[in-house]
Parts: structure tokens; sequence; C-alpha cells
């Protein structure tokens, strides 16, 4: 039994450090994701969140440090990791459904013919329900909206029963209703399957009712915990190396640029507040 | 039009069609058209090369778009994979153009190779191409679901361990062999258009993967006994015919596609159009 096994992780990233064309784009990321737990992955665009993925993938070697998952190092291709890309790009004269999609993720990585079983078939009706689309089955993938299609490729990655669910900005480019859908289901799927789930997003806001651990990514360096012991002023400062403050204002969470005393922010913006 | 002479050219032409119509519905929804126009032609070097040496053009065909494949997917993995087919394929027409400088006498037979014949398919043609585009067929239904996958999800697959980069090189070899299997009958430069124009129609008529390809099949076979008969009867060209059909096959299908989405209303679409929805 290896340490992390022990220590009940599903996936921990220790020491981290990622060179890509000689810059650095990971230095000394540790972090570690345990069974049933959803996990934000917050930082703005180029912070590194989707280098973060790619390395417990397996698809990305790290320069430094070692990623364990299930207690074993050398991720790639594990079965126990589900992943759904950012911008996946469907052709809308692409003849394949929803339903087509789902199916390959069940065996879509076999050769040879396809074994169309009613036990295939079943599975596939089952997952089609569990992310609410059932509805749409039948459509072809390029005609559904961005929500719609989302649904359809966590059923993709669910449906190889993985342990962890890694979702590439899955809320980027969908509007706020058909977000909120996308994190409640995330929320359902990590609670009621028991699969752990992390979520990269560039806003934390959306994720604050479903987020049970937070993995704050700046400048290519990441801190993690609670969202409590996490987004605070002193612990982002450290990480960005630069003075941030942040404001908690109805419920939602805000992290602005300098050290300056809340009530001076909120009397010089508060039209920008009121924005966001 | 059935006389001794035509046979050979029914058979072929029906094995060219089904073997575009498979591989072409991949070709189409990789994106590789244009691979799939430099393959025939190296096909074509190929087959000018093994007549200067005095030995089996099948066998100079498939040796070219074989290891043209394997070269371009080679190439591909590390520059830029358009480029890399444009030169594969400029390089391999001037070499056979070098190829039949030498060897003036086959230029008729290498004509025919380019734009394909109907009365010249002789008997031992045929066996050869069967059994290429039947390997071909086998390759396609074997490779089916990974193919799929990595077609469509390049990422997931990777991420469940399909290697989109081996992948790509088993397909092309494919290609190559269906190259070769149809160039004797519809010619290098229309066995393109016999793996573009019935695939692409048959995407606007189904959403089901495999009845594309079952209707995919059935336009090509459409599209190459068509075009036989015609250029039986009339003496016209077939690869002209074949392009042609190939072509208005596809025009046809865009419309009847347009004429769909106008007339249907999906129940229960919420939310935004995604950015890659068409425009209407």
């Amino acid at each position: 039994m290896g340490p992390a096994e022990a220590s009940g992780n599903l996936v921990s990233l220790d020491g981290i450090s990622v060179w890509l064309s000689g810059h650095e784009v990971l230095r000394d990321v540790s972090f570690s994701v345990r069974p049933g737990e959803f996990t934000g992955l917050i930082g703005s665009n180029g912070a590194g969140k989707t280098t973060i993925l790619r390395v417990i993938l397996g698809l990305q070697e790290p320069t430094a440090g070692r990623v364990l998952v299930k207690g074993k190092a050398g991720a790639r291709h594990n079965r126990s990791v589900g992943y759904v890309p950012q911008k996946v790009l469907i052709d809308p004269d692409l003849p394949l459904r929803a339903r087509d999609v789902v199916g390959l993720g069940l065996d879509g990585h076999r050769f040879g013919l396809s074994t169309s079983s009613g036990v295939r078939r079943r599975r596939i009706e089952e997952m089609l329900g569990a992310v609410d689309a059932a509805g749409f089955a039948d459509s072809r993938m390029g005609n559904l909206s961005g929500g719609e299609q989302q649904r359809v490729l966590i059923a993709h990655a669910l449906i190889g029963q993985p342990e962890l669910l890694l979702l590439d900005e899955p809320l980027a480019n969908l509007d706020i209703a058909s977000g909120h859908e996308i994190v409640e289901l995330m929320r359902r799927v990590a609670t009621e399957h028991h699969v752990a789930v992390l979520l990269s997003a560039h806003d934390m806001n959306p994720l604050l009712p479903a987020m049970e651990r937070v993995v704050y990514v700046a400048a290519g360096r990441a801190a993690s915990g609670t969202v409590d012991e996490v987004v605070r002023s002193e612990v982002l400062s450290e990480l960005y190396g630069h003075p941030v403050t942040v404001l908690r204002v109805e419920g939602r969470i805000l992290v602005v640029a300098g050290s300056h005393d809340q009530t001076e922010i909120l009397a010089s913006a508060p039209h920008w507040l009121e924005r966001t | 039009m059935f006389a001794g002479f035509m046979t050979n050219a029914w058979i072929v032409g029906s094995i060219a069609a089904v073997v575009a119509g498979v591989v072409g519905f991949f070709v189409v929804v990789r994106g590789s058209a244009f691979v799939a126009h430099a393959l025939p032609q190296s096909a074509f070097t190929g087959a000018a090369g093994a007549s200067l040496l005095g030995i089996s053009t099948v066998f100079g065909m498939g040796t070219f778009a074989l290891a043209s494949a394997l070269g371009i997917a080679w190439l591909g993995k590390r520059g830029r994979h358009d480029v890399v087919t444009a030169l594969t394929l400029v390089m391999l027409l001037g070499t056979g153009e070098l190829f039949l400088s030498y060897k003036t006498e086959y230029a008729q037979a290498i004509y025919s190779l380019l734009f394909g014949e109907v009365l010249g398919v002789s008997a031992n043609e045929v066996l050869p191409s069967a059994v290429v585009a039947g390997v071909a067929i086998v390759a396609v239904a074997l490779m089916y679901r990974p193919l799929m996958l990595t077609s469509v999800l390049p990422d997931m697959g990777e991420a469940r361990g399909v290697r989109s980069h081996r992948m790509e090189m088993l397909f092309l070899v494919v290609v190559a062999l269906a190259t070769t299997a149809a160039v004797p009958v519809v010619g290098a430069l229309l066995m393109f258009s016999l793996m573009i124009g019935p695939p692409a129609a048959s995407r606007c008529f189904t959403d089901s993967p495999l009845a594309a390809i079952a209707l995919s099949v059935a336009l090509a076979l459409v599209t190459v006994w068509a075009s036989l008969a015609i250029a039986y009867e009339r003496n016209w060209p077939v690869g002209f015919l074949v392009g042609t059909i190939g072509a208005a096959l596809y025009v046809i299908g865009r419309l009847w596609a347009a004429w769909r989405q106008a007339h249907t209303v999906r129940p229960g679409s919420v939310g935004l159009a995604p950015e890659t929805a068409p425009a209407h």
C-alpha cells in the first residue's frame, strides 16, 4: 500500500513543476483529491489549470515532482480518470447522435466489431437519463446547445465508471442557467455516484454552493484547502506575489488587486460591484 | 452495355464504389479530403514507375500509395499537416512526369490511370482490386470505434488511451489501400471525387453514423453505375461523369438538409446555441 493510498487520497500531486519551451508553467504544485469530493480548480486564463489536468491525465510529463493516481505513478490511460476537455468543437454536419457519443465513452477505445447488445443499450439509456439528456438522445450532437453538448460529454466520460472526473472550464461559453445546471449535475454525480470531481473555472462564484475544496492557481503556483482557508487576502497575496484583497459581498467572493481597505474600494467602485 | 468487355468495368467499378463509400465516410468526418486527393496522385506516380520498370502497375500503385500515406502521417506529426501533404503531392506528381518522359509509348495507359477508363479494364485486374478493397473494408470495420472516437473527440480519446496519431497512420494506410483498389477504373484524379461526393451527401440524410455509411456506399454505387451507363451510351469520359454526379448528389443533400432544418422544430430545445451551431 502506497503512502497516498494509506492517506485515502484518490489523486495526489507532490511538488509538481512543469517547464514548457523555456517557461515555467507550474512551480511546486502540491494538492490531493479524496474520493467523492467536489474540488474547484480556480485561476485566471493561463494560470496553469489545463496543465494541472493534463499532468493528472498523464498527457503532460512533469519536469519535477510526482503524481499518484490511486497510489500508483504513471497515470496515463488510467481507466479510473474521466476527462471532459475545454472547447470540444462538434461539426454540425457530423452524423452522430448524443447516444452514439455516450456509446463511444463505453467502448470507443476497443478495436473489433461492436456487439450491439441489450445490456450496452440499457447502460447508455441509463447514463443519458442520469445527466438529463434522455430527451435529446437521438438528436444530432452538432445541433445541440452548448449546455446539452456538455451534458452528453459528461455522460461520455462517466459511463466508463471513473472514480475521478476532470472537467476543463465546462462553464465557459455557457449561459448562466445552463452553467448552474452543470454545477448542480456535477454535485449530484459527486454525492450519488461517489465520483470525485475536479472542475476548473476562472470564476469560483458559480461553484460556491457545490465546492467542498478549492485549488487556487495563480502564476503557476497553487494553494489548496477549503474556500475559507484558501480564499483569504493573505493567502492569495502570497500566491500572486502581489497584494490582493478578497471581498465577500452577498455570498459572493471578489478578488481585486491592491491592498486598499474594503470600504475604500466599495466607495470608489460601487457600479463595478453591482455589475458583478 | 453488359457485353463481355464491359463486365469487368461493372465489377471493378462496383468494388471501387463500395470501398470509396466506406473509407470516404471517414475521410469526410476527419476532414482529410486533401490527403485523399494526394494519395491517388501518388498511386499514379507508382503506376508510371512500374510501367517504366515493366512490373505490375497495381503493385507500383500500392507501393507508392502506402509509402506516401506513411510519409504524410510521419511528417505531419512534425510539421504542418497540409504543407506536408502538399509537398508530398507536388513531389510525386513531378516524379510521375519524369517517369512518363522516359516511356512515351505508354502515355495512353497512363492517361487512363489519371482519368479512368471503361473498356480497358482487364480480367486480371478484378481479383487484385477485390482483395485490396476487401482488406480496406475489413480494416475500417475493425477500427471503427477508436477511429470514430479519435476523429470526433481526439482529446477524450487520448485520455482513454487511444493514440490519435496511431489511428491517423492506420487510417491513411486504409486510404492508400482503397486508392489502389479503385484507381484502375475511376482514375487517380477522380477516385478522390468518389471518396468525397457520396459520403458528404450521405451526411445530409441521416443522423446515425452506420446508416450514413450504408447510404454513402449506396450513393457511390449509383454514381459509378450511372457514370458507366452514360459513358457507354454517349461515349463521355467516366471521370467527368463521376465527378459531376458526385457533386450533384452533394448539392441535393444540402438542399434537403436545409429544407429539413426549416421544417422541423426540435421539442425541448433550450439554452443558447453553441458556437459551432450552423449558421442559418
